[in-house]
């Protein structure tokens, strides 16, 4: 309940904050990437905002010694540049310049039941469940060996690591 | 203009309370792909929680639309089966990359995760070079 509640509330305050700074407006984010033609740079200061924000509570938080309503902390401890990562950002960039949605943005923007919008949370959507289709495909080719490798059965520390 | 770059700061700072809630309370990492992802496309006993966050993200966007539509006016100068398509190359590439612009560029940059950073480097250079071609050049516009 307590996880319902906080958990709604920050969703509410996430959307608040993408729509207060234009981050639901496409034509404001292809402005925003557009470096090489008319550049407004307006939109750098929502990440410079959201990450100076969170730098400045993220060591208050981790102090603690769990979180609030949890037993543990799910932080991502991975260190390695995979393929993946950075395919994975390439697609995920060339779809942001092409529609100016990326994902938070547009599913917030769906909201207003516009097709553009809709069309793209769609798209999202099916993308995503594409991912979910070839991810044993991809797995067998060993593209995903840290996911593959079988693991010693002596080896400490149960849990396989996180991805962020 | 003065007031859009402050706007885009508050708005930043809104963004950022919201990811610092998500880790207080939850200890998780508030990354829009992965609660979107996981409420609606592969779901698993995460999904509670990622559905409460998603409703309380679509009621800002009813409360936006109530106050003045134009704050999620989807005006873009393109097709409408360009938001599909690139809806789909979000939607694979925020899976197969493990993040967005939430988890990897807020959350994981705030902690300094060297993935995250080549991640976020990567998918801003990638969306320049998205504009220039597929704007700029007239690939499709």
């Amino acid at each position: 309940m307590k996880i319902a509640a906080i958990s709604f509330f920050s969703g509410l305050i996430f959307s608040a904050g993408l729509i207060l700074s234009g981050m639901t407006l496409p034509e404001r984010v292809i402005g925003f990437l557009d470096v090489f033609g008319d550049w407004d740079p307006t939109l750098a200061f929502v990440l410079i905002g959201a990450v100076a924000f969170h730098m400045a509570t993220y060591p208050l938080i981790t102090k603690r010694k769990t979180p609030i309503l949890s037993n543990e902390w799910s932080i991502p401890k991975k260190s390695k540049i995979t393929t993946n990562l950075v395919l994975g950002s390439l697609l995920f960039g060339m779809g942001w310049g092409l529609g100016g949605y990326c994902p938070g943005p547009g599913f917030t923007a769906a909201a207003s039941l516009s097709i553009r919008p809709l069309l793209f949370v769609g798209g999202l959507l099916g993308g995503m469940k594409l991912y979910h289709l070839t991810e044993k495909v991809r797995a067998d080719k060993g593209q995903e060996p840290e996911k593959n490798q079988p693991r010693h059965p002596f080896l400490k520390g149960g849990r396989p690591p996180l991805e962020a | 203009m003065p007031s859009q770059w402050l706007n885009a700061l508050l708005g930043g700072f809104l963004i950022g309370l919201s990811v610092s809630l998500v880790l207080l309370f939850q200890g998780k990492i508030a990354g829009i792909s992965g609660i979107i992802d996981g409420s609606i496309v592969k779901t698993n006993d995460e999904s509670d929680w990622k559905r409460f966050f998603l409703t309380g993200m679509l009621l800002a966007g009813f409360i936006a639309l109530a106050l003045d539509p134009s704050l999620l006016a989807g005006h873009i100068r393109s097709e409408n089966w360009t938001l599909l398509v690139a809806g789909l190359l979000v939607g694979f590439g925020t899976r197969l990359a493990n993040g967005c612009t939430s988890g990897h560029g807020v959350a994981g940059v705030a902690r300094l995760s060297v993935r995250s950073i080549v991640a976020t480097l990567t998918f801003t250079l990638a969306g320049f070079a998205s504009v220039l071609l597929f704007r700029n050049l007239g690939w499709i516009l």
